[in-house]
């Protein structure tokens, strides 16, 4: 991260972004690319070939120590202790009351050195969320500003990054939601299998100083397969084809995991962490809502906050929603009562004063090949 | 593809107008277009419908933002253009022919003359993105 502008933030890219012709929006309190030449054609390259996101302005914390993995476990629904070094793992982070604070991965670098990633908007309100529960043997660190973070993403990523690793870097080694560190293009990065695409691909992080060379070094290898720089609009349209929960829009602390559709993080046999209590009671008696995938029947594009109508009656809200490009279809994503929650049940959309059909879908929308 | 074509008249809300007798043809500007990326979804009166001037009249989407429509005069709709529906993209590739949205039946053609002409907009817009 360099100096902010005014109250936003800009990561080490930021003169690389504008000199590519992208738009700046404020997002998350960082000055980010929406897009560059247009957010279909951002999408169609990261689902045919690949695209390039800058993500730095996610945050990146890291628990060293004796004790970092029961500091860890006490905080998130997912179980730690089954991480391997060397992989990651997706995880909620709740409070007592099973709200979700965030959504996050947890990598184990080694024995007993963990980082955990989370989202810019809360980088502030994790931190101090999580260096209020540290445990005796834990040194944790805010590592966010001096990390660089890029996203390669799409069926060309792996050609791509191989050509730039002396010897082709061994990526097959590293499995999905795995990672390791790697010299891409002389420059030292955590090369990680994940992504929020629904595409093969990596996350790179790197150290913040890096970033511009190591995304130079890329465009210029992958241009002339298709890669594209991409931003944040098309990262929408691609996590919301897979329902990827965006935290803010579908998740948030009145909403619980459970309920979110992210129950298979939730591992009640994990030892108490918080809001394990709270999970096991909403799970006992039963949901009352559920976060699922629709599709609009009538012309219309579901936006966040549009009521959702089930016989007729107010029964939930649209979280997210989008033209999905690869579909060519209106989609959503949005909670609704448990009897509207099956596949192929009829629901609408308040769109503009306007009752519109919608029916619910299997996730996630879109399928690879 | 001329940005600002001389023969129209433009709006504050960065509609355009094409006149023929007490027809206007109406759609939006190649700067509207460029501000809103790839328009996905176009929603118009049906024909026959009541539009007033600096009203709404519709909507367009593009993949991240809703955008109103104003009527950049008052009348009655005698004509949408219906390959909108299916190909929403012509706003953006061709916004000043094929891109075209409505033609209003002016009841007040003296309401043209609140419109800017092609030198006044282009002004306008260069004082707007500023």
């Amino acid at each position: 991260m360099t100096e902010p502008s005014g109250a936003l933030r800009r990561t080490t890219l930021y003169e690389t972004h504008v000199a590519a012709g992208a738009k700046m929006v404020p997002f998350a309190g960082h000055e980010m690319p929406v897009q560059y030449t247009g957010v279909i054609e951002e999408h169609h390259a990261v689902r045919r070939a690949a695209g390039l996101f800058d993500v730095s302005h996610m945050g990146e914390f890291e628990a060293e120590g004796p004790g970092a993995a029961a500091f860890l476990q006490r905080l998130v629904t997912n179980d730690v202790s089954r991480l391997e070094a060397g992989r990651v793992m997706y995880c909620a982070m709740c409070k007592e009351d099973g709200g979700i604070v965030d959504d996050l991965t947890v990598y184990r670098l080694a024995e007993a050195r963990y980082m955990a990633v989370v989202n810019a908007a809360n980088i502030e309100k994790d931190w101090a969320w999580m260096s209020a529960r540290r445990v005796p043997g834990v040194e944790f660190r805010n590592l966010s500003e001096e990390t660089g973070l890029l996203a390669l993403q799409g069926p060309r990523a792996e050609a791509i990054l191989a050509r730039l690793i002396p010897g082709g870097g061994d990526l097959g080694a590293i499995p999905y939601y795995g990672a390791g560190g790697r010299d891409v293009a002389g420059r030292r990065a955590l090369v990680s299998r994940t992504g929020y695409t629904g595409e093969d691909g990596f996350e790179l992080y790197c150290a913040a100083a890096d970033a511009p060379a190591l995304w130079g070094a890329l465009m210029a290898e992958g241009a002339g397969e298709g890669l594209k720089p991409c931003g944040l609009g098309a990262r929408d349209t691609l996590r919301t084809e897979m329902k990827f929960a965006l935290y803010g829009n579908d998740i948030d602390e009145t909403t619980n995991p459970l309920e979110a559709g992210l129950g298979w993080v939730v591992k009640f046999n994990a030892g108490d962490f918080i809001g394990r209590e709270a999970l096991l009671r909403i799970k006992e008696a039963g949901l009352s809502r559920k976060l699922v995938g629709f599709e609009m029947v009538d012309r219309g594009i579901p936006r966040h906050g549009a009521e959702i109508l089930a016989g007729g009656r107010k029964a939930g809200a649209v979280t997210s929603g989008t033209m999905s490009p690869s579909l060519g279809k209106a989609i959503g994503i949005g909670y609704v009562p448990l009897t509207h929650a099956a596949e192929g049940c009829e629901i609408a959309v308040d769109i503009r004063e306007k009752a519109r059909a919608a029916r619910v879908v299997k996730t996630p929308f879109y399928r690879r090949g | 593809m001329e940005k600002f074509p001389k023969n129209l008249k433009y709006s504050r809300e960065h509609e355009w107008v094409k006149v023929d007798g007490n027809i206007a043809q109406v759609g939006i500007t190649d700067y509207a277009q460029s501000e809103l990326g790839d328009v996905v979804y176009v929603e118009l009166p049906e024909v026959g419908a009541d539009v007033e001037a600096n009203n709404t009249f519709g909507v367009v989407e593009s993949v991240k933002a809703v955008s109103d429509l104003f009527a950049p005069v008052t009348g009655s709709i005698t004509e949408i253009n219906p390959q909108l529906e299916e190909e929403p993209e012509l706003v953006n590739s061709d916004p000043y022919e094929d891109g075209w949205m409505i033609k209003i039946e002016m009841s007040d053609t003296s309401e043209l003359n609140d419109l800017l002409d092609a030198d006044e907009y282009k002004t306008f817009v260069e004082e707007e993105s500023k």
